[in-house]
Order: structure tokens, then sequence, then C-alpha cells
């Protein structure tokens, strides 16, 4: 990858005495989904607001699209597509006027205008809806409203701020689609979420922003090898034989009402290995084998608790 | 591009969303012209016998106390027209749409100035329906010349700039449609301490010099001057030099609020 689409350098932000960005370092190559993950209030809408040239940041520097942030700002702006936390349609104009507006902004003919609209609004299931004031569209109608409005310009850059942030699970699953949709005309997406489902069903990488510092970064995968928790689970159906086997593994979990056994595992091969030849030893057959990897609740827990503590697993093995 | 070219055409797509809101929701404008057509209906009507009979030493009549009001409405209806500026400055800049325009490649200023621009068309055009009210009850202008009803126009023009721009920062730094609104109440009540209503000297004397020299007198003795033909004096300069000085701040102002990053 020869320049990223986001280069960021010890990003810093303070409102008063409170330290909104502590230093952060992002790279974001081109064509990927990047996602910046943390809980309510870690920094991440400061984050976007200072890579869409929002507000300035206090130290630091970023590249966006290959422009400087501070020195060039109306180049970045050119270059990037930006839908916010908070609704940004013109709620007193119909969806086509919103659109139409976005196309004038972007300098285009009005044939042009016309035809991109037309073709955004199809695209985003609104036509029907197209003639009436977008104050009197439904919340997944505006989040849709406003990103067709970020498209108009054909930005490089997309930046989505909890785009999914109060959406039923059918219009959550349409916009996952449509951020997929994104990044297969080569378009770069930097997401933030509170939602670890949705980073790790959608971003190629993901950054875990915790009391203004990137805690962790990496793939799903590379996040979940983070923390332990992973487990073997053996499932039985005939009583007999969960009995048995129960009594023979004395260091795995049993959950008699389920009729499962759990046993630790980093979910490598070779000790997955070990385990089966060992449950043939042992002349144990389970009915059913899953290797259990953490999930991302189990990263985001250890990364974003206190002092970063890696939690014990006892909340796996109660349940 | 030239960054000419790009201003003009980003204020210009600014200013007909700005008209589109106007023509799609009149009742904002609307509700912002019934103080003025209610207090010159209320002053002719209901307190003009009395009125009339106060001045000029009791030789005045009614239609006399009609030419002197008009002037003075007219410009009280630009400040009841900006109010709206006001409140709708506020709401852009309280909503998420303004951060869309912010991170867009489009010339910075076009936001305010498509604002400004629509706020001076709505003065003016609330000033001709306010103006037909007055003409329709008996208000004619005395020998005005053509010069004069030009420079009337340029005045009145000049002074809904002014306040459009004192407005437009009063929006600005309201956190809501509300705040919006109760700050730029002092743009209607100005008018009441004028000489729209009683001349200054029949005014306790401790209270003429504040009267006299407030915005809005030095602009309604000029602009019963040009259409009455009655003595303008100094207030011709004054009114000017005042348009000049709110226009500046609130330009500033304006600018200055703008230009911090948001919140």
């Amino acid at each position: 990858m020869s320049n990223p689409a986001i280069a960021a350098n010890g990003l810093r932000k303070s409102y008063g005495d409170k330290k909104v960005l502590d230093g952060i370092d992002l790279t974001v190559p081109e064509g990927t989904i990047f996602s910046l993950l943390g809980p309510n209030g870690a920094g991440k809408t400061t984050a976007v607001k200072i890579l869409s040239t929002l507000i300035t940041a206090d130290a630091g520097e970023a590249h966006v699209g290959g422009h400087h942030l501070a020195t060039d700002p109306q180049a970045v702006r050119a270059a990037i597509g930006v839908t916010g936390q908070f609704s940004a349609v013109d709620g007193l104009i119909s969806g086509e006027e919103n659109m139409l507006l976005m196309a004038d902004l972007h300098h285009l003919s009005k044939a042009e205008g016309r035809r991109i609209t037309a073709e955004l609004l199809a695209r985003f299931d609104l036509t029907e809806a197209a003639k009436k004031p977008a104050s009197t569209y439904s919340g997944g109608m505006k989040r849709r409203l406003d990103i067709a409005m970020t498209l108009v310009g054909n930005p490089r850059i997309i930046f989505l701020d909890e785009p999914t942030t109060g959406l039923d699970p059918r219009s959550r699953h349409n916009m996952w689609q449509i951020i997929r949709e994104l990044v297969t005309g080569g378009v770069t997406v930097f997401l933030t979420t509170q939602y670890l489902e949705e980073a790790d069903q959608l971003a190629d990488r993901i950054a875990v922003l915790h009391n203004g510092r990137i805690a962790a970064e990496g793939t799903a995968e590379e996040l979940k090898r983070l923390v332990p928790g992973g487990h073997v689970r053996l499932r039985f159906t005939d009583p007999e034989t969960y009995r048995s086997a129960a009594t023979a593994l004395t260091h795995a979990t049993p959950d008699g009402e389920a009729q499962t056994l759990q046993i630790p595992s980093d979910g490598t091969q070779r000790e997955l290995r070990a385990i089966l030849d060992w449950l043939d030893a042992a002349g144990i057959e389970a009915d059913e084998l899953t290797v259990h990897t953490p999930d991302l609740d189990d990263v985001f827990f250890a990364l974003t608790s206190t002092g970063n503590a890696i939690p014990d697993q006892t909340k796996e093995n109660v349940r | 591009m030239s960054t000419l070219a790009l201003a003009v055409r980003d204020t210009n797509t600014m200013l007909r969303r700005n008209l589109l809101h106007a023509r799609r929701y009149p009742s904002l404008t609307l509700n912002l012209l019934l103080t003025p057509v209610m207090l010159l209906l209320l002053f002719v009507y209901i307190f003009g016998d009395v009125m009339s009979a106060g001045m000029s030493g009791g030789g005045a009549d009614r239609a006399d106390y009609i030419a002197y009001l008009v002037p003075g409405l007219l410009l009280m209806t630009i400040g009841s027209t900006v109010v709206g500026t006001a409140v709708s400055v506020s709401n852009d800049m309280t909503e998420g749409i303004i951060a869309r325009f912010r991170s867009m490649a489009i010339h910075r200023g076009a936001v305010i100035t498509g604002h400004v621009i629509s706020s001076v068309l709505q003065s003016i055009v609330s000033v001709v329906l306010v103006g037909a009210v007055g003409v329709a009850i008996g208000f004619r202008s005395t020998d005005a010349t053509a010069l004069e009803w030009l420079a009337a126009f340029g005045l009145l023009t000049f002074f809904a700039l002014a306040l459009t721009w004192i407005a437009v920062g009063m929006g600005m730094v309201s956190p809501n449609a509300e705040a919006a609104s109760n700050n730029a109440l002092p743009l209607i009540f100005l008018p009441l301490i004028s000489s729209t209503f009683v001349p200054i000297d029949a005014m306790p004397g401790w209270f003429q010099p504040i009267a006299e020299y407030q915005p809005f007198t030095p602009a309604i003795e000029t602009l019963r001057g040009l259409l009455l033909g009655t003595e303008i004096g100094h207030n011709g300069w004054l009114a000017v030099a005042w348009c000049l000085v709110l226009t500046a701040l609130g330009y500033r102002w304006s600018k200055a609020v703008y230009n911090r990053d948001a919140k």
C-alpha cells in the first residue's frame, strides 16, 4: 500500500483539564474499513472531528487522503465525506431537496445533480419518500438520507460516527450491507462504534480507544488472541456417557444441565490435538466438540477495565 | 473555479436554501410582522385621537399622526423580521447540518452570507407589506422626489443589513431557538423607546439623550425627513454611522464565533 488513506501521529486534544485524546496514532490503508471502538466518552467523536477538519488538535499531525490536515484542510474536505453522530439533514426541506443541495455544493451541473440524486435515493430506498420533508422520516430513513447525502460528492474517504446507534436490528443490518458495499468500490471507511459485534462484522482493523489512548489495535482475530478465555466444549446426549466423562476429566468444568464439559484451551492446533489424543486414550466419545475463542466482548472488557487488568475467567466458568 | 466564483456560487446555493425555508414556512415571518402591524392599527385607531391631540399643541389630526407613525414602524418591522434570522441561524448552528457544511470543501463564509442576504431580502419584503398597510389606512408621502425615495430605500436596506449582522451574531451565540428569540428581543424593544410613537421632546428630560441617540431614532428621523420633508439635520449622518458601526460589529462578532472550533 503506497499511501495510507489516513495517517495520524500523536493526536492530542483537551477540553480544559479533561484530556480527551492523549496521543493517538492511526494508519488506515486505502480501501479498508477501520473501526475505532470504545465506550461512550472514550474520545471517538473527538477523533472523527479532528480528522474531518471540524476541530483542531492541540498537538500531533495527520494526513487524510494525502493532504496535511493543518495546512490544507480544504483539500482534505474535498476528499472526505462525513456522517456525524447527529443527523446532518435539513429537516425543513424534502429528502430530494437535501440531495440537490449537496449536488449544488459539490458544483455538479443541474442534470448531473438530478441524476445522482435519483440514483442515490433509489439505492437507499428513499424514492417513495423523496418529496416529503426530512423531519417526517424515521430514524433509519434519516440515517440513510444522511449517508446518501455524504455520497453525493463521491468521496474517497468516509467517516461514519456511530452509524447504527439507535437503529433497530433490521436497519442496522441494512446499514452494515451499505457500508460493505461502499468498500467494494475502493472507498476507505473510518467507522466509530460502541458495538463490538459491529466492529467484528465490518472492520478490517480495529482500534480500541480507552481514556484517550489506543489500548490495542489489530484485526478482530488478533485482538481476541490478546486475552485468554478460549476453551473446548464437549457436549453429550447420553447422560451415562456424560457422567463417566465428567468423572474421568477432572480438570474440565462440568455443566450438568446442558450435559457439557469445558476444557480450557488457547485454541491452537497443538493443544487441540493433545485434548483429542487424551479423549481417545480415555475412551470418551463426545457427540459434539466445539472450539471457543474469546469474543470481542472479552477483549473489550479486558482492555477497558481500570488498570487494563486481564479479568479472570470465573464469569465464563460459572455460566 | 476561482475563489470569487466559488464564493458566489456557494453563497447563492445557501441563499436559495434559506429562501426555500422562508417560502415553505411563511408563518414564522408573518408572525413577526404581526407586532408592527398591530401596533400601527392600535396607535392609529385606538389611541389615535389622544396621540394626535397631544402632539403639535393639539392642532394635529389623525392623518398627521399616521404620517408620523409609519416611518418608525417600517424600521420596527426590520427589527422584528431579523428576530427570525437570529432564530434560523441558531437552528442551523445547533443542528448536525452545520457540521456537514463545515466538513465540505465549500466557501467558508457562504453559510453566513446566505443567511445575511436572505434576511435583508425578507426585511425588504416585510417593509413593503407593512408599508402597504400604512398606505391602505391613509399614509402618503409629502412631495418626496425620486431621489428621496431612492435614499429612503437605501436607508431601509442598509439598516436591515446592520440589524441582520447583529441578529446573526445573536443567533450564533444562542444555544437554541428559544434563547435566540429572547436574545434578539431588544431589536423589537428599542423602537418602543425611540421617536416612533411620540417626539423625543415629549419624554422626561433625563431619558431624552437615551432615546435620541439609540440606533433607531436617527434612522426614523432621517426616513421622516426623506418621505415627509421634515428637518433631518445631524440625524442623517448619525443613522449612517450607526449602520456602519452595527454592521462592522455584527460582522466581526459573527465571524469570530463561526471560526471557533465546533463544540
